[in-house]
């Protein structure tokens, strides 16, 4: 009973829940944008169907925030091992410009580049996406206590033992805030990716502002900003397991 | 157990450790005593090469430590610091059995091992041994770090100012703790700290620093008594060094015979210190000593105390 009623009032499982709905009943929802927006000749998009574009639009950025997991994290612990610690600088410069380009601005490089379609679209996001993964696993490992990391040392952990034992699980709260950041950025430049090629939620969104199609704009914006906030509220619950002993 | 030869540490041109040469036999209780900068905590990491040494050498039961990998030497010693540094994320229990689990000892033995560590320092198993540190007061979480450095039952104990940030009366149970434990296990320990009173409680033997060199090593009496330079006078006493001799000299050692019952009962293992104390707060002039059985095996008088 007591767990049933807790998970009513769980707002994740409602996030997830109402992006579903909303991916399966919009084209339920014809005669609303009908009756909204009389003048338009289509008020709902049906190039697509909305869970095809879903699907391709999560595919996108869930395939493109995992690659930039892996080589940013991976980077990111490089540089602070003593090893790599003379990249660190290049490493931090590098963050600090690149996260002064918008994201658009990436894709309009990617594309001259590596042409349409998915891939360009799927460099893009991955790149944008290294830069909070980068920063937040030097952010975390940086957290760990000099108490803790001596301890650690001096009681016969290994260097390898240290990183995974100690150092990354104190900073998994912070890596996965950097992955949190650099899913949610990517699925709204996954929507402008749609530009280039990739079938996305963007796509109706990107038809609609050419053709003047408001109720397309709305539909696609609709879908994008409710996967957004089931995205976000899943990364917030997995930073609480990742530090379940602070509560204990 | 450990002999330092001429030891030194330089970063660039500063001289951090000056030829350091020191024996710490097997069982003794060595305390590494100066002012803050001279050079004894250094001497301490260099010992389980958590720093390199620039020049001389450090042998561990015979053995060069340089020859032996550097996780190896850190299990077989343990290691006490000031700021604890126990692992937040880890259960007590887990935070104990660290070197038993990376010496690859099976659960059942670890937890066992945790249980008996934990009731030797006076902590409940039962209801510690699943918190986490956060969740103890400073005090407790020392006693986990000791804990934690005796698990794997090392033959050497290294203590860097382990109870610098205790408040003074956690600090003094804490040393009685490492007092007891030191009489019990007759374990090697080398302990850093720059309190005096710290030092004449606990030491068996006293090394005293100052700018990165040794200046005198000996029993707390002897450096008391025969200082070897004014620098040491004025460290380990200055003024007071006659009240600080108390501390260090036992009650056995002064009293006379007789079962003179006059006086409250002051235990025989007491210090003079404690003795003098007793008479002042009680206002008399004579105590009667008793054994471990609270038997009567001499008398005390005041005249006795400043006898030597």
């Amino acid at each position: 009973m007591k767990n049933r009623s807790r998970a009513w009032r769980d707002p994740l499982l409602w996030s997830i829940a109402v992006f579903v709905l909303a991916v399966a009943l919009m084209p339920a929802a014809k005669p609303l944008f009908a009756a909204l927006f009389p003048s338009l000749e289509r008020p709902l998009y049906e190039q697509d169907s909305f869970a095809a574009l879903a699907l391709s639009h999560l595919l996108l950025v869930g395939a493109s925030s995992a690659a930039a997991g892996i080589i940013g994290i991976a980077a990111g612990i490089f540089v602070t091992r003593p090893a790599g610690a003379e990249f660190r600088d290049i490493v931090e410069t590098l963050i600090a410009i690149g996260q002064c380009i918008p994201p658009v601005a990436v894709l309009a490089i990617a594309v001259p580049l590596i042409g349409f379609g998915g891939e360009p679209a799927f460099i893009a996001l991955a790149l944008y996406g290294l830069l909070p993964i980068v920063h937040g696993t030097i952010a975390g490992l940086g957290t760990v206590p000099a108490a803790v990391a001596e301890a650690a040392r001096g009681t016969g952990l290994s260097p390898g033992g240290i990183l995974w034992r100690v150092e990354l699980p104190l900073a998994l709260p912070v890596i996965v805030g950097g992955l949190r950041t650099a899913t949610i950025i990517n699925v709204g430049t996954a929507a402008i990716a749609s530009t280039v090629g990739a079938p996305t939620l963007g796509s109706p969104i990107i038809i609609g502002l050419n053709g003047n199609n408001v109720a397309y704009v709305i539909q696609g914006a609709i879908l994008a900003g409710l996967m957004a906030i089931a995205l976000d509220l899943a990364f917030g619950r997995v930073i609480a397991l990742t530090q379940r002993w602070k509560t204990a | 157990m450990i002999e330092l030869d001429r030891v030194s540490k330089r970063i660039g041109e500063a001289v951090i450790v000056d030829e350091v040469s020191l024996g710490i036999a097997e069982g003794e209780l060595c305390v590494l005593i100066g002012s803050s900068g001279a050079g004894k905590s250094t001497v301490l990491k260099m010992i389980n090469r958590l720093i390199p040494l620039s020049a001389g050498s450090i042998r561990f039961a015979g053995t060069d430590v340089t020859h032996i990998p550097p996780e190896d030497l850190r299990r077989r010693m343990g290691y006490v610091i000031q700021s604890i540094g126990l692992f937040p994320h880890w259960t007590i229990a887990r935070n104990i059995g660290t070197v038993p689990e990376l010496l690859g000892w099976p659960a059942a033995r670890i937890g066992a091992r945790v249980d008996e560590l934990l009731s030797l320092l006076k902590l409940d198993p039962a209801s510690f041994r699943g918190k986490y540190p956060h969740q103890l007061s400073i005090g407790q979480q020392q006693r986990v770090g000791v804990a934690r450095a005796l698990a794997a039952d090392p033959d050497v104990l290294l203590m860097d100012e382990p109870f610098g940030a205790l408040d003074p009366l956690v600090r003094e149970e804490l040393q009685d703790e490492i007092l007891r434990l030191h009489r019990d296990s007759h374990k090697t320990i080398l302990f850093v700290t720059h309190d005096m009173d710290e030092a004449l409680k606990l030491a068996t033997r006293i090394a005293l620093m100052d700018r990165g060199r040794l200046v005198q090593a000996g029993t707390p009496a002897e450096l008391l008594a025969a200082p070897a330079t004014p620098f040491v006078r004025d460290f380990v006493g200055g003024r007071d060094r006659g009240i600080k001799l108390l501390l260090v000299e036992r009650v056995t050692q002064h009293m006379r015979a007789g079962t003179d019952r006059e006086g409250e009962p002051i235990a025989a293992d007491a210090t003079l210190h404690q003795a003098l104390s007793q008479m002042v707060s009680q206002g008399v002039d004579r105590l009667a000593v008793v054994d471990g059985e609270g038997r009567v095996i001499g008398t005390l008088h005041l005249a006795d105390i400043v006898r030597r």
